[in-house]
């Protein structure tokens, strides 16, 4: 190795060197966390699918638990209250109000997502899978994205054609 | 009020030019000039406030008896009870709450921390530190739990910036205006000191996978609140924020810990953070997919706006304080831009026919509230305030008129309360009357 070489070399092992200090500078007091431990808390489900659980729901099973856990906020049949409307709404949302189901949400899979982590709102996450699943149905149908005897599951939810999907635009594409 | 008052108020900063339209004065006279401006609201507010001489001084009851203990946790004098944040959902009723920043009452650019605006989608939670844990999984080589106690001992930034709720200003989407104060308008931003570990330096502990795009930040509040936020801003200037003006952050704001993401919409700013999933594409979650994108007035919408941009109100005159006479006011609001550095503010007292330049209050901090100064002699007549902002990058808040044949407006007035859009950064307007009275309208 020539002089020059060897400098060079011995400089770009304290870059590596400089580097590795820089992210050491942490204390590192992170314990490793395993997927077992991480059970109870993952929970975000993806537009693609990604990270749904087993299981599947029925509209019907999902009205009994609609009338009974939310429409004390959203209205009978997701007409609306103290809570947002759910079902049917104007034919486009506007700034008068009614983002729907059916006339504004992109995807399906928000709707299991948001079920299951945040409602009902007075017993957040009291709801078992298999009942997040009948009430998505239950919404669905009723906004009548689905048919009243579908079954919706990790396969099918994903796959549900929201009218509004294609009418968004990303606002500062530069920054995504 | 006699004649000669009226005279003696009016006659004030005559010595001062004026720069604009209906009374704007030269900036510089609350700079290297103040002594010209100090002389000539002297002479005009001197008598004219009693109209007689001044008054025998004497002293205060306060002044000949000892005062009271010293309370271990300081608040404001009890002459201060009115500034008060407005809180909408007093009884806890199963809907957000919101409350409200009392601008009308503040003079700085920090907001003090019981004044911090706060929106909680399931009440404020009461969260016990030493079990509150931050998770960081997903698309990384070593996932990673936290505690309060090993993110103490990690290298901390402090930084000062303000959080805006992506539907602060929302009012001004009605179609006419909402008879209403600069609080229930424009209250929904504050700004604060907040230190805390850079998100990056957890991220680099735990290995980021190259392929990773974006995180899924999640609280530890009754929706599990979740936001996307793109892994290059996570990366640039994220803080998991655990102080807020020196003291532990204040549990409308996220106690323990909150993400705090400089200049982009507040319901990204995750408190209460529990967990941050590196992944490759965004979850579309309910406050991104719904509630934060913006109908535009050809049905379409946009998503992931994130970037709160440059904008401007005036704090003080706004509705709710009554000028008392003609004479020297200062006009004083806040600008901040999600991009970076106040460049300009410029004030107008005639509702856009002439404008004149404000002076910036140092510091002048990016992602911050700057506050600005302008002298301003009101001679008794009608009078439309505004202020309008630039952004070092050149970006200028829009007028009403161009931002909403943009982004549209509602066919009849809504609730004040009302969120009919967000990202509303465009020109306030406060009208002035002959009483002194101030109302906000559209000009």
């Amino acid at each position: 190795m020539s002089m020059r070489k060897g400098l060079l070399a011995a400089g770009v092992a304290a870059l590596a060197l400089a580097a590795g200090a820089a992210r050491a500078e942490g204390p590192n007091l992170g314990k490793p966390v395993t997927p077992s431990d991480l059970k109870a808390w993952d929970i975000n489900v993806f537009p693609d699918g990604t990270n749904l659980p087993p299981g599947s729901g029925k509209a019907s099973a999902g009205a009994k638990l609609y009338a009974e856990q939310c429409s004390s906020c959203h209205g009978d049949n997701g007409k609306g209250g103290i809570a947002g409307q759910l079902v049917g709404g104007p034919p486009r949302a506007s700034l008068d109000g009614g983002k729907t189901i059916a006339n504004f949400w992109p995807a399906a899979t928000t709707l299991f997502d948001f079920i299951r982590r945040a409602m009902p709102y007075t017993a957040p996450k009291s709801l078992t899978d298999q009942e997040v699943y009948d009430v998505t149905a239950y919404l669905l149908a009723a906004n009548k994205l689905i048919g009243e005897n579908d079954e919706i599951n990790a396969k099918t939810l994903p796959q549900v054609k929201m009218p509004n999907r294609d009418n968004f635009i990303i606002r500062f594409p530069d920054r995504i | 009020m006699t004649r000669s008052r009226h005279r003696r108020g009016a006659n004030a900063g005559k010595s001062v030019p004026h720069v604009a339209g209906n009374g704007l004065l030269d900036r510089r006279a609350l700079l290297g000039r103040g002594i010209m401006l100090a002389g000539a609201m002297g002479a005009g507010t001197a008598g004219s406030l009693t109209g007689a001489a001044a008054e025998a001084l004497v002293d205060g009851p306060w002044s000949n008896e000892v005062g009271d203990v010293i309370p271990a946790y300081q608040t404001a004098s009890k002459f201060e009870k009115d500034v008060l944040r407005t809180v909408d959902n007093p009884k806890n009723e199963p809907r957000n709450s919101r409350a409200r920043t009392p601008h009308q009452s503040l003079k700085g650019i920090i907001t003090p921390n019981g004044l911090h605006f706060t929106i909680c989608h399931g009440g404020v939670p009461d969260i016990d530190p030493a079990k509150h844990r931050l998770v960081i999984h997903g698309m990384v080589k070593r996932p990673l739990v936290f505690d309060l106690e090993a993110l103490e001992r990690y290298p901390m930034v402090s930084r000062v910036g303000f959080v805006e709720c992506g539907g602060n200003s929302a009012p001004l989407f009605s179609n006419a205006p909402i008879d209403a104060d600069v609080q229930a308008l424009h209250g929904l931003a504050s700004c604060s000191e907040w230190t805390g570990v850079l998100l990056s330096t957890l991220l680099e502990e735990a290995g980021v996978d190259p392929k990773a795009k974006w995180l899924i930040a999640e609280g530890a509040d009754s929706p599990r609140l979740s936001r996307s936020v793109p892994l290059a801003k996570a990366m640039d200037d994220a803080m998991v924020a655990m102080y807020q003006n020196g003291e532990r952050i204040q549990p409308g704001q996220g106690y323990p810990m909150r993400l705090w993401l400089p200049g982009y919409e507040g319901n990204m700013n995750v408190k209460y953070l529990r967990r941050v999933q590196v992944t490759d594409q965004p979850a579309l979650t309910f406050y991104e997919a719904r509630t934060y994108s913006q109908i535009l007035p050809d049905g379409r919408a946009y998503r992931f706006y994130f970037l709160q941009e440059v904008k401007s109100f005036i704090s003080s005159p706004s509705p709710g304080h009554k000028l008392k006479e003609p004479g020297i006011y200062e006009i004083t609001g806040v600008a901040y831009a999600g991009t970076g550095r106040i460049a300009k503010v410029m004030v107008s007292a005639d509702g856009g026919k002439s404008w004149a330049e404000a002076a910036l209050q140092e510091p002048r901090l990016p992602k911050a509230f700057t506050r600005f100064r302008m002298p301003w002699r009101w001679d008794g007549g009608p009078a439309i305030l505004q202020s309008r902002a630039w952004d070092e990058a050149g970006n200028m808040q829009p007028t009403r008129e161009a931002f909403v044949a943009l982004r549209g407006q509602t066919s009849k007035p809504p609730s004040v309360l009302g969120f009919p859009s967000q990202h509303f950064n465009a020109i306030t307007s406060w009208a002035v009357d002959a009483k002194g009275e101030i109302k906000h309208v559209y000009a």
